[in-house]
């Protein structure tokens, strides 16, 4: 008796849901046993982070203010990661948004009413072209675009150190390093009695609608999704790597810039350290575009529920007193189910009786 | 003289860790498989033999257990990569963040804590007493000298003995190499499970030998950084060793730029500017001389594929 692997022909799309949510089921499940090793009940852990970030008033208004960043970088995701782009580097996209946002909010803020179209303006065109260096890299000079977007986020977060320990520092906040905070005219309006920076939620939805027409509608999309599948067919089809290249780029790119613009604008108010700012949203936009299966309508409800992720980890963080990072954990093990789970969709096992 | 001395010897020190991640990596890829985990697995070395230390008071045992909790970390993207044909870039990003998940969530209690063994600099007798390359490269950790060893036995390995090359055909064209009766996914198996056991090394080496005390985020992007090393040392560990120590000198850089007043902050983005730059000058030496990745890197193995 011998087990042998095969791939799927065919597969009906409710049987993919059905073993993808059951896989994802699992992984929750069995992550939450990282609580035992704190003494913890772990059913106890997942209904405290579920109860408070799904089943309450605040706890879901705080989800919806941490899914718009996560929507936006991960509908953006899937776009590069259909083109087999590894862009790794939203964190520091994200970062180079809202430094751009940033400087005109202090510069042009005070001078000019209507600043808000502008900053998001220039954090998408920030973002975009921070995610152009690793655009050029790749397809102009054959450089590893995970190496070289991981790198640019480091060197970004330094930038964004070295401006708010240096020629950014505000005169009003203490000997803090923060920049001054923003003009009442460069912060976002909120939802009453919410964080909910409404505009950037709606940017967010948008971009996700748009992206779904782009990649399944379009010239443009279907090129970059033969870039992704087919690298030689894209080659021989006459179709322009670099171009495809730049463009998943400016894409992905310019969309976390706007998610920068929604957390310095809305959020924090003012430029600060970078990892508070970025807060590993660059990273965990890459597994709600992968939980997506790379489709930006998804997008919308795997970034909804990393969303609630989030907050349901700083709950446990403070009723727990466990560290920010048991949620990197719980995402990479979830991710791992995930990825357990796309091979139960791809491939089947007979068992052979010789 | 002792500034070029004591440069040189730090030097060394910081690419010591580097150069256990690139050795592990070369391996693995050499196999056939990408391993983006080398972070996490080298947070989880330094964490676990941090941790094993401090409570056993045996450097040498925390060193160990740290080199048996990164390999069984990485058998997790063996499982996925080569049992499940599963992405490789994913299953490496998701063991980043489940080592960086531990270390952080294990470490925190030991922040502040000084630790009671550490793998100190030993003086080789005679020799040490050289000038020069006595002190620079006699007088380093037992440590140091494994990594050096471990790098000219896996270059012997690799190749100059049969094992070796079959882990190699495996990397290369893993169907010819089947038909010659190569076990191609157990050699990965073992591949990826050896480069995790010294991303460990590497990791125990930052926590026990280069800096023995408890920093959050004490890795700092190294692991990223062995990944571009192995490219930049065309996958051969024997170039892996002067990279790594070139990379250490960067680091050290850092400290000697740092009286000229130049902010600390553009000073710590040294290591990864330079492997940018690095990466940009190898792309265009390796289209030169035509010299790429293993064939059958990142691609799983399917027997049924023939």
């Amino acid at each position: 008796m011998k087990l042998i692997i095969e791939k799927n022909r065919y597969i009906s799309n409710k049987k993919k849901l059905l073993i993808y949510l059951s896989s994802l089921i699992l992984g929750i499940f069995i992550s939450s046993f990282i609580f035992l090793f704190k003494g913890i009940n772990p059913f106890y852990a997942i209904y405290k982070i579920f109860s408070g970030s799904f089943f309450s008033l605040f706890g879901l208004k705080e989800t919806i203010t941490k899914m718009i960043p996560l929507l936006l970088i991960g509908s953006g995701l899937t776009v590069a990661f259909q083109g087999k782009f590894w862009n790794i580097g939203a964190e520091g996209q994200l970062l180079a948004g809202a430094t751009v946002a940033s400087w005109i909010a202090l510069n042009i803020g005070p001078k000019v009413d209507l600043v808000i179209p502008l900053m998001f303006l220039g954090g998408f065109i920030g973002g975009a072209l921070w995610a152009m260096i690793a655009a050029y890299l790749k397809s102009k000079l054959g450089i590893n675009d995970i190496i070289s977007t991981l790198m640019l986020n480091y060197i970004m977060a330094q930038i964004v150190q070295y401006l708010i320990y240096g020629p950014w520092k505000g005169k009003t906040q203490y000997g803090f390093p923060y920049t001054d905070n923003f003009p009442a005219n460069a912060i976002l309006p909120l939802i009453k009695n919410s964080r909910i920076h409404w505009i950037t939620l709606i940017l967010g939805l948008i971009a996700a609608v748009l992206l779904y027409f782009f990649i399944y509608r379009t010239k443009y999309g279907y090129e970059i999704r033969v870039v992704g599948e087919n690298p030689n067919a894209a080659k021989y089809a006459g179709i322009n790597f670099i171009k495809v290249s730049f463009i998943i780029m400016i894409i992905s790119g310019g969309l976390a810039g706007l998610a920068g613009v929604g957390e310095v604008a809305a959020i924090h108010r003012h430029l600060s350290y970078p990892d508070q700012i970025s807060a590993n949203l660059g990273y965990t936009g890459i597994i709600v575009a992968w939980l997506a299966l790379l489709n930006p309508l998804m997008a919308i409800l795997t970034s909804f529920f990393f969303g609630g992720i989030l907050v349901g980890g700083d709950i446990i963080q403070t009723s727990f007193k466990l560290p920010f990072a048991t949620i990197n954990l719980f995402n990479g093990l979830i991710l791992v189910f995930a990825l357990i789970g796309m091979f139960f969709i791809e491939y089947k096992i007979r068992i052979d009786k010789e | 003289m002792d500034l070029i001395i004591s440069t040189l010897s730090r030097a060394l020190v910081a690419g010591t860790p580097l150069l256990f991640g690139t050795i592990g990596e070369i391996i693995a890829e050499r196999s056939g498989v990408f391993n983006l985990g080398i972070e996490g697995m080298m947070a989880t070395g330094a964490v676990v033999a941090f941790g094993v230390t401090l409570s056993t008071g045996s450097v040498w045992f925390g060193f160990l257990m740290a080199i048996i909790a990164a390999a069984l970390l990485s058998s997790i993207h063996a499982f996925i990569c080569i049992t499940l044909k599963g992405k490789q870039t994913l299953s490496g990003l998701a063991l980043t963040m489940i080592g960086l998940g531990i270390s952080g969530v294990i470490g925190r209690s030991f922040i502040g804590i000084p630790l009671p063994d550490r793998f100190s600099s030993i003086k080789i007798p005679y020799l040490s007493l050289l000038p020069i390359v006595g002190p620079v490269l006699f007088s380093r950790d037992i440590l140091f000298y494994i990594a050096l060893f471990l790098a000219i036995f896996s270059y012997i390995f690799l190749y100059k003995t049969r094992v070796g090359i079959n882990l190699r055909s495996a990397g290369e064209s893993p169907k010819a190499a089947d038909s010659l009766g190569v076990n191609v996914n157990l050699y990965r198996y073992i591949a990826v499970i050896i480069g995790g056991a010294m991303a460990g090394m590497g990791g125990a080496y930052l926590s026990t030998a280069y800096i023995p005390q408890w920093i959050e985020g004490m890795v700092g992007g190294r692991g990223w950084i062995v990944v571009a090393l192995t490219i930049f040392a065309y996958w051969n560990p024997l170039k892996a060793i002067w990279t790594s120590y070139l990379f250490g000198g960067i680091y050290i850089l850092q400290y000697l730029l740092q009286p000229l007043g130049i902010p600390p902050s553009l000073l710590m983005m040294l290591p990864y500017l330079s492997t940018l730059i690095i990466l940009i000058f190898t792309s265009r030496s390796n289209l030169l001389k035509r010299i790429g990745s293993p064939e059958a890197l990142g691609e799983p193995f399917l027997k049924e594929d023939k």
